[in-house]
């Protein structure tokens, strides 16, 4: 079996010890919750930290909330408590859809959403659920909380703006009326996603008065689909207006051919898991809102 | 489907507990990682990251250093010892550490020994080598090109990568078919290169003991004896001074048949240090250098009349060997059994073509519950009768019916020379596609059709050669493949068998004491099974090929009857009449006319073991050995239908249903053959969806984790539905044929078929597997090739 | 670095002296000798090294030794009670759940933790609960119904050998 190399290991008692010790250790440590992500690359040596700061003990991470109509989501959080927490599922079903395919239920029993966000794979299936829904990133250090859109949260692929001595320690998302969705294709139970996409629409006067399209493992800048979104807000939520903005979706992206398909598959899975995701969303929010049911 | 308890332990055949599970359950067995011996050191092995280079020098003083190692070995050490280059299975040499080139990314270069095994992982960071990139040969088809970069220049006079011609069948015949046919359908496949992937990798603990001169190797081996032999060729060890124990081993499937460097880097390690010496591959290891299979690339043509009736067979092939031809099969096979590729079908003339080549890719080719490429062979026919079915607008079902071997043609000799031992295959077809309901099925297809739904339904119908088989037309490295079997019966009436071959998990524990226990009406429980350790054991080839139960299964019969005759002379002793007044029921000899006056198998145990005044020239005791020489192969077979439903805009594939009916001949424990049956379908969705080992232009593995090879799990996987006919083996003493492979053999073929048609509204006749969502999506485009498989 | 951690596996505690980077699985198998727990894969994806970590199942190959410090662990070797053996031993012999063995220990641990957490588990359940964990050889049938067969019978006596749990095959 493959063996990580050897380290300095810290088990952090609050998140003020973190950050002593992330100052203290500096750019060669790396902050462990779940190590689903950190100890396979560990694994393979591909990353070789000099310390590891453990924040598995850090409970005040680990809780679901709601605080001043704010979806309060701490780093911590295991996916599984994610996706079997009601109060999330109440307001964004999109997360526990996104869960659902997430690795396998055992990993996720372990793994954490901040982890899966700092870990910024491209791939990563929360980064579109995030950037959908329009989150933000509290991120800690010693000189105090800064607070980032998870749509500015991410660098380039495996980069973040977390910088050496900061930790992330809780995702916010705003509570609106709102209906939310996340599809994905895989080319297995528990695979990375081939492509898959997230969406969350409001209806207003039988117009879209909010649209978020999240991208994952399709090159969308900052996982999102910002030009489909556009094209969307402020019309009507009809089929036609729906396939028309998986076809942007489809223009702007940017995937590259690997194991999982060819670009030009990829990029007509973008057209369609777009157009498919907005209408399971709608028919969400029609479910909500019978009253004034969109097309 | 209803559940039935069945507590008691049949007296012989039927369902029964396994004996092996008590362990199991919990956490009891012994895996080779779990055997630890005082003072045991650890290895492991460095590799090289190039398809192909040369070697320009190896620098092992940093790892020497390091604190916890107490031996760098290379290539230059194992030629020092004549131990460089080990022999394959198929008359070819393997470099065990590389010494002139690496020839594949993954190939053995340094093997450290060290007191721990997270120290023998940080030793090989250590090692410092120099290499000169070549460069590589990946694509076979690029292979014989004129200017192909020489593999394989450590073999004398060669200058090309040329390994074989092997061709099977009557050319001229053929092609005279083929030239007055009325229908004619050609098709290029791929049967991609995979790999059988047991959980557990392989591995050895490896002790020489200095002062006895004794080799103890604890392995992952399929085949105990066999490597018994060939480390008593490779290292010049007397062969009486090797033990070879294969423990519990966690899956084989033909990943478990030859011998890896790793093993003889730790015998030598162990050698070199006076320790124990443990080697466990990783995973990546275990993906990127060890046995694959298939990797056949084929041309095939089918001839037929216009109402449908099948003439013909004429295939080319051309086969992936990788660097060292490593293949496992009899001698005389070099293609394995390719050579049924006429399948299950009455035709006039077949004839077929294959050629080996070398690449810059891992060895092997024969592996993965293939039946020496018979996997290959079905999925080759299946697929060209679906296309022949497809041009003739002909429902793929009745056209198999209508060409499948009818009963009264067995024994039956194929056009390629196979003689089929019994079958029945129009009433396993019939029975499958009732149970699937077909009919139905089709109309169910249809209104989805009209709905622009696509669902398809997959047939396939295999005829499997397994049993390997008579000596005189097969051994392996020159040992013939009879199994030994010893059987000693105990005063009491408890007895012991000792067999050659080795569990991977198939139950021998189980079946194999109740094969004894039909024959001589002991009960199972009473009756140990021995096996996986030459000490304590008789010589046989081992378990791969489905060949245990028609070879060791052959032989554990014979000597049960051969006790039994002894058992019977006892008898007359004690029952002072003469033995051919005898008669035998199921654990009892009797005097004929007089049912009372009788002994019990156990009575007449204690009663040979006594003082007991035996016949003149009749030794006591109740125990016999047997050599079993199979007169001939075994040829199970079945018919499978899949149902799929297809997302053709996504390309995604729900396998719906599986029905499955084998005939296996006689079964012994029916609840282990459809285990064995259950497992070799879920390998067949795995093949036909997900399972591929792909490379880049420069042979750089792009499957070497789980995460990249893909297998299916518990959610790719239906609910099974099986069904059995039972046509003994006319020459197998108990009638069986075998199962471990079957369902392997014969359910890609079933999962392509059903996706192809349900891709027909797209005008799809042919798809390659895997028959991944992108794959799905690109042949309704209009591109059923995998030709980034091959990397063109 | 070495530290000195405490684990408690299957109600004893254990001390040992280790470096900081020892996976979960070489601590149960090489440091305390508990090897039902294997492992098949570098990458958690093959699912043979699940074992509990305070009540909740994971894969202890990604988890370090160190981050068990102070907390329970339950491995294979801990479901057989002094009151016999677990209903998911009982159910995998019952129902063929395993062949060569290799991928039981992980299976029986998290379908001990289905069934404490969902008493009737359709075969949709089941399936999902398993999805992380390979078989190679069961084609996940018998492991599907060796769990119900458990989840069936939780209320009934704990057999002390499996010779006296009936065999159970589908006809």
């Amino acid at each position: 079996m493959q063996v990580p190399a050897q380290f300095r290991y810290e088990k952090a008692s609050s998140v003020e010890h973190a950050l002593t010790l992330l100052d203290r250790f500096g750019a060669e440590s790396r902050v462990v919750a779940g190590g689903h992500s950190l100890i396979p690359m560990m694994k393979l040596r591909l990353a070789q930290p000099e310390a590891l700061i453990d924040i598995n003990d850090l409970d005040e991470l680990a809780t679901i909330s709601v605080e001043q109509s704010t979806l309060c989501i701490g780093a911590l959080v295991r996916h599984t408590d994610l996706l079997s927490s009601a109060l999330v599922g109440e307001h964004f079903p999109i997360f526990a859809d996104a869960e659902r395919v997430i690795a396998d239920p055992v990993v996720r029993n372990r793994g954490t959403v901040g982890g899966s966000l700092c870990q910024a794979d491209p791939s990563e299936d929360l980064s579109a659920a995030f950037a959908a829904v329009r989150g933000e990133a509290v991120i800690q250090s010693a000189d105090g909380v800064r607070t980032v859109p998870v749509r500015e949260f991410f660098v380039g692929p495996y980069q973040t703006v977390v910088e050496p001595g900061e930790l992330l320690v809780q995702l916010r998302v705003p509570i609106r009326s709102s209906a939310s969705a996340y599809l994905k294709v895989e080319r297995r139970a528990g695979d990375w996603a081939v492509a898959a996409a997230g969406a969350e629409l409001r209806l207003a006067d039988g117009v879209l008065a909010e649209t978020g399209i999240g991208l994952t493992a399709l090159g969308a800048p900052n996982f999102h689909a910002s030009e489909a979104e556009d094209f969307l807000t402020g019309g009507p939520a009809t089929d036609e207006r729906f396939a028309e903005a998986g076809r942007i979706a489809a223009r702007h992206c940017n995937p590259i051919a690997d194991q999982r398909g060819p670009e030009a598959y990829k990029r007509h899975l973008a057209a369609t898991l777009v157009d498919r995701v907005l209408r399971v969303a709608r028919t969400r929010w029609n479910g909500l809102h019978p009253e004034e049911e969109a097309r | 489907m209803t559940a039935v308890e069945q507590p008691e332990t049949p007296l012989g055949h039927g369902n029964m507990r396994r004996k092996e599970d008590a362990r199991f359950i919990r956490g009891r067995g012994t895996y080779v990682d779990d055997v630890t011996l005082p003072g045991m050191l650890h290895g492991a092995v460095l590799r090289s990251p190039y398809a192909h280079a040369r070697i320009v020098s190896i620098d092992t003083s940093a790892a020497q250093a390091h604190p916890k190692v107490r031996a760098v070995i290379t290539g230059e050490t194992l030629a020092g010892l004549n131990l460089a280059w080990m022999p394959t299975l198929s008359h070819d040499v393997q470099a065990v550490l590389a010494t002139d080139k690496v020839r594949f990314q993954g190939q053995e270069v340094a093997f450290v020994v060290a007191e721990d095994r997270y120290s023998a992982r940080d030793a090989l960071e250590l090692i410092d080598v120099d290499y000169e990139a070549l460069p590589p040969v990946i694509d076979a088809r690029q292979a014989l090109a004129e200017d192909a970069p020489v593999i394989r220049d450590d073999l004398e006079g060669r200058t090309d990568n040329h390994i074989f011609d092997w061709e099977s069948g009557d050319a001229a015949a053929t092609d005279d078919v083929f030239a007055s046919a009325e229908v004619v359908a050609a098709q290029d496949m791929l049967y991609p290169r995979v790999h059988p992937a047991p959980l557990e990798t392989c591995g050895a603990v490896a002790d020489m003991d200095a002062v006895t001169g004794k080799l103890t190797v604890w392995t992952t081996t399929q085949a105990p004896h066999a490597h018994r032999t060939i480390y008593a060729l490779v290292a010049g060890l007397p062969e009486h001074k090797i033990r070879i124990i294969s423990p519990d081993i966690g899956g084989g499937f033909g990943n478990k048949v030859g011998i890896y460097p790793g093993y003889v880097c730790a015998v030598v390690g162990s050698i070199v240090t006076g320790k124990p010496v443990k080697w466990v591959e990783d995973r990546s290891e275990n993906l990127m250098s060890t046995s694959f299979a298939r990797d056949y690339h084929m041309h095939g043509e089918i001839a037929a009349t216009k109402d449908g009736r099948i003439l013909g067979l004429r295939v080319n092939v051309l086969a992936d060997h990788g660097a060292f031809n490593g293949t496992a099969q009899p001698t005389k096979f070099p293609a394995g059994f390719f050579g049924v590729f006429t399948g299950s079908y009455d035709l006039e003339a077949a004839h077929c073509s294959v050629t080996g080549v070398y690449t810059n890719k891992a060895p092997g080719g024969v592996a993965y519950a293939c039946s020496f490429r018979i996997t290959e062979a079905v999925y080759l026919v299946e697929r060209l009768v679906d296309v022949l079915a497809f041009d003739l607008g002909m429902d793929p079902a009745e056209l198999r019916m209508k060409n499948l071997l009818r009963p009264e043609q067995f024994p039956y000799r194929s056009k390629t020379g196979w003689e089929y031992d019994s079958g029945d295959y129009p009433t396993a077809l019939r029975a499958a596609l009732d149970l699937a309901d077909y009919p139905a099925l089709r109309a169910e297809q249809a209104l989805k059709r009209e709905r622009g739904e696509q669902m398809g339904i997959g047939v396939a119908f295999f005829t499997e050669a397994v049993g390997a088989g008579p000596r005189k037309h097969m051994d392996i490295l020159g040992l013939g493949m009879a199994d030994g079997a010893e059987l000693r019966v105990h005063p009491t009436g408890k007895a012991v068998l000792r067999l050659s071959c080795q569990t991977q998990g198939q139950g021998h524990e189980t079946t194999f004491a109740q094969i004894v226990g039909e024959e001589l009406g002991i009960s199972p429980d009473d009756i140990d099974v021995v096996h996986g350790d030459t000490d304590q054991t008789p010589f046989g080839l081992g378990t791969y090929g489905s060949r245990s139960t028609p070879v060791s299964g052959a032989a554990a019969a014979v000597v049960a009857r051969k006790v039994r005759e002894r058992a019977r002379i006892v008898a007359s002793a004690m029952l002072e009449v003469s033995a051919d007044d005898l008669e035998w029921e199921k654990g009892r000899w009797f005097v004929r006319g007089d049912v009372e006056a009788g002994r019990t198998i156990q009575e007449i145990a204690l009663a040979a073991h006594s003082d007991l005044e035996l016949p003149e020239g009749v030794e006591g005791h109740l125990d016999a050995t047997c050599v079993y020489n199979p007169p001939n192969l075994t040829y199970p077979f079945g018919a499978y239908v899949c149902v799929v439903d297809v997302d053709a805009d996504t390309g995604q594939v729900t396998v719906r249903r599986f029905v499955a009916v084998d005939d296996c001949g006689v079964r012994i424990n029916p609840m282990i053959v459809e285990g064995q049956v259950h497992g070799g379908l879920a390998d067949g969705v795995g093949m036909a969806l997900m399972q591929v080992m792909a490379f880049d232009e420069d042979g750089n593995h792009l499957g070497g984790s789980f995460m990249d090879y893909l297998l299916p799990t518990s959610m790719e996987c239906p609910s099974w539905e099986l069904g059995e006919t039972v046509t003994p083996s006319p020459h197998h003493p108990i009638g069986a044929k075998g199962i471990g492979e079957s369902a392997t053999v014969g359910s890609p073929a079933a999962v392509v078929n059903a996706v192809v048609d349900a891709l027909r509204p797209f005008g799809v006749r042919h798809a390659d597997m895997p028959l991944t969502p992108a794959a799905v999506w690109s042949a309704a485009q209009g591109t059923p090739l995998r030709t980034d498989l091959a990397i063109t | 670095m070495i530290m000195e951690v405490t684990v408690t596996v299957n109600g004893h505690a254990y001390t040992r002296t280790i470096e900081p980077r020892l996976l979960l699985t070489h601590f149960l198998r090489d440091e305390l000798g508990l090897t039902g727990t294997h492992w098949g894969c570098d990458t958690s994806n093959c699912g043979t090294c699940v074992v509990w970590l305070d009540d909740v199942p994971v894969k202890s190959c990604t988890v370090l030794a160190v981050m068990a410090d102070g907390r329970q662990v339950r491995t294979v070797e801990g479901l057989e009670g002094a009151d016999g053996l677990d209903p998911v031993q009982q159910g995998f012999v019952a129902c063929h759940g395993l062949q060569c063995g290799f991928c039981t220990p992980g299976m029986l641990m998290t379908a001990r933790w289905l069934i404490d957490h969902n008493p009737a588990p359709s075969e949709g359940d089941i399936r999902e609960a398993i999805s992380g964990q390979l078989c190679r050889c069961t084609g996940y049938e018998n492991i599907v119904r060796s769990v119900r067969w458990a989840a069936e019978h939780e209320a009934g006596v704990r057999e002390h050998t499996v010779e006296e749990a009936g065999t159970e095959v589908q006809a």
